[in-house]
């Protein structure tokens, strides 16, 4: 078994954990409506995560996930919503912010945990801006999608398997995928090769952009309205999504199955501790209890495959 | 009595309370609350008043359960994965303190298509499958205003004490109270941020003083009365006649200075018992009972001639409490018919 596929077994181990243990709590979440009342909301959680994913990959952090989707589900609950042509056009220039951004860092030699926690106050203080209270509404063709009864397996269900399966092919079966975790590998390397780093490094966050768009917009499609705080809590979950999937901070060591399903398992760990009717108190310190249970295990395994 | 006489008898209102939750056909029925933050002493007190009610009603039959549940972070995302729970865990109504006014309607939409009753309160929810409980903030600052020019007909001077700017709360009830100072002779000298809180209340309004002309009273918007008294007190001036908002620091001062000198005000505030009347509008409605989607939640007052009982009930640091019975949600319904 290679290593890829050891560190996607662990964070599929908990999620199938978690899984039969909200079955066995809640019979009911075991249907089509259960899986998808479960899940629905985990998909714009699953897309940060990526967007996530893409900075980690390049051995960077982005501070700035919660507030850049809460800024487009803004943009997207007003302006793609009454001018979609303005809206479409202000989310791909939020896109070629970013991969600006990605560009700064690499030029200047930033921190980028330092240029992505000023670009939170940015992105919240447009968010504002853009909706001073909460409204808007969904395009209709979002609404649709996100609602979507497909046949047998719930859209909750779909979405993230496609997500993975198409950051999968882009990141590990493609040869820009290669070159953009080589940077994350061993940047020197890369510009002897005589890549431009700049531009990777805003390839990369370019593609955080993208995947943080999509993820406002999947929110704003299933919450039907938006708020400029909606998705505040996107920074730390994307974070942890990606870790728990089986992503290491340095060395471009990711994977995209694994950060959705890191991302699915933490919303899940959340219903789990609801169902259990755990006191709010207490709900903050188990989901890190969880998150330090699977991640100590995983070690363990890393440890052994090491010594093996 | 048949049974159908009964329900006649409670949809009128008149068997008494005990008869009615007797045999009232709620007693299967499941209600949550979902409520988004819990770090206050308002909200504590309105979770505390929860599970008091909703004990005694299952205790009583009228209900099956009256679970509460809290959000372990105030997020709107988290709370519209709580109220999916809810479903799955088949609750037939849900009460909702909401985090965001939209950014739940997914989810409590979701919520009435698998048939479930919801009922939003004080923060309450755009979505319109829902009721709505909510507090007229605008008429709260028009109240105080009034009060005001009942005592000083002749109008003067007011010192406007507002809450924690760019929130929605804060901009309703100063609009009210400009809106009622404009048919009256007061005029608004000055106006400061207490951000509802005692501490940032005393500093902002000691920094104004200096400024200001004589004053007779001051427009407040709870939890800051306390702390302009303090300010105002600090000063060789005298003691205008300041709104409170029902929290015990101010009702203990306000009970002090009535000893001492014969001092005389109002209080006005929502009281956290209002989860109580949530409660009852959710079982009026599994019962049956046809209620309108908006509704007001009545101030709290107190007056002069109750403010030593208010203050014997209100525990230290806490806020002036009312829980409401099944009648009086009755009555609130039928006033906004």
């Amino acid at each position: 078994m290679t290593s890829d596929r050891l560190r996607l077994l662990l964070p599929m181990m908990s999620l199938a954990v978690l899984l039969g243990a909200v079955f066995y709590l809640q019979p009911r979440a075991m249907s089509y409506f259960g899986l998808n009342l479960l899940f629905n909301l985990a998909i714009p959680v699953a897309l940060a995560t990526i967007a996530q994913m893409m900075i980690i990959m390049v051995n960077d952090i982005d501070l700035s996930v919660g507030t850049f989707v809460s800024f487009c589900a803004c943009v997207t609950a007003t302006f793609v919503h009454d001018t979609p042509l303005l809206g479409y056009a202000i989310l791909a220039t939020a896109i070629l912010a970013y991969a600006a951004l990605g560009a700064l860092i690499q030029l200047r030699g930033l921190p980028a945990i330092v240029v992505t926690l000023g670009m939170s106050f940015v992105w919240g203080g447009l968010a504002v801006l853009i909706l001073p209270s909460p409204g808007g509404a969904s395009p209709e063709w979002l609404k649709t999608l996100m609602g979507l009864k497909t046949p047998l397996i719930p859209i909750a269900v779909i979405a993230p398997l496609v997500i993975a399966l198409v950051v999968h092919l882009l990141i590990k079966r493609s040869w820009v995928g290669v070159i953009l975790q080589g940077v994350g590998g061993n940047e020197r390397a890369m510009e002897r090769a005589g890549w431009s780093v700049v531009r990777l490094r805003a390839a990369a966050y370019g593609l955080a952009g993208l995947f943080g768009v999509l993820a406002g917009m999947c929110l704003v499609g299933l919450t039907t309205a938006a708020d400029a705080n909606i998705a505040l809590r996107y920074t730390l979950l994307s974070i942890a999504g990606v870790i728990l999937g089986g992503g290491e901070f340095v060395g471009g060591r990711i994977s995209p199955f694994g950060a959705v399903i890191g991302a699915l398992t933490l919303t899940l760990a959340a219903s789990f501790l609801s169902f259990l009717r755990l006191s709010p108190d207490w709900q903050i310190g188990a989901q890190g209890a969880i998150l330090i249970l699977v991640l100590a295990v995983r070690l363990l395994f890393l440890r052994k495959e090491a010594a093996a | 009595m048949t049974l159908k006489a009964i329900m006649l008898g409670a949809a009128t209102g008149i068997i008494t309370l005990t008869a009615a939750v007797a045999e009232a056909d709620t007693s299967d029925k499941r209600i949550a609350l979902s409520n988004n933050y819990a770090g206050n002493s308002w909200r504590q007190a309105m979770l505390e008043s929860w599970q008091k009610n909703g004990d005694a009603a299952v205790a009583e039959g009228v209900v099956a359960a009256a679970d509460a549940f809290t959000t372990s972070e105030n997020q709107a995302t988290e709370q519209a994965a709580q109220i999916q729970n809810m479903i799955l865990q088949g609750y037939d109504a849900i009460v909702i303190n909401a985090a965001s006014p939209t950014a739940i309607n997914g989810a409590v939409k979701a919520a009435c298509d698998a048939g479930i009753t919801v009922v939003s309160f004080d923060g309450i929810v755009q979505e319109p499958c829902a009721w709505r409980i909510a507090v007229d903030f605008q008429q709260m600052g028009r109240e105080q205003v009034k009060y005001l020019a009942e005592r000083y007909p002749d109008g003067g001077n007011l010192l406007e004490i507002r809450g924690l700017a760019g929130v929605f709360v804060d901009d309703e009830i100063s609009a009210g109270i400009h809106d009622e100072v404009k048919n009256s002779n007061f005029e608004i000298v000055g106006s400061v941020h207490g951000d509802w809180a005692q501490d940032v209340a005393q500093k902002a309004v000691a920094g104004i003083l200096p400024s200001l002309p004589e004053i007779v009273g001051v427009v407040t918007q709870g939890g800051d009365g306390y702390g302009a008294a303090q300010a105002i007190g600090a000063t060789d001036r005298s003691m205008p006649t300041i709104v409170m908002g029902n929290r015990q620091d101010e009702l203990q001062w306000w009970a002090d200075e009535q000893a001492s000198n014969g001092y005389e005000t109002t209080s006005l505030s929502i009281a956290p018992g209002v989860s109580t009347l949530a409660f009852w509008v959710a079982q009026q409605i599994l019962d049956g009972n046809d209620v309108p989607k908006d509704l007001t939640v009545p101030f709290l007052k107190v007056t002069q001639d109750d403010l030593v009982e208010a203050l014997k009930t209100t525990p230290k640091g806490s806020v002036a409490n009312v829980e409401y019975t099944q009648d009086q949600a009755k009555d609130v319904i039928a006033t906004a018919k």
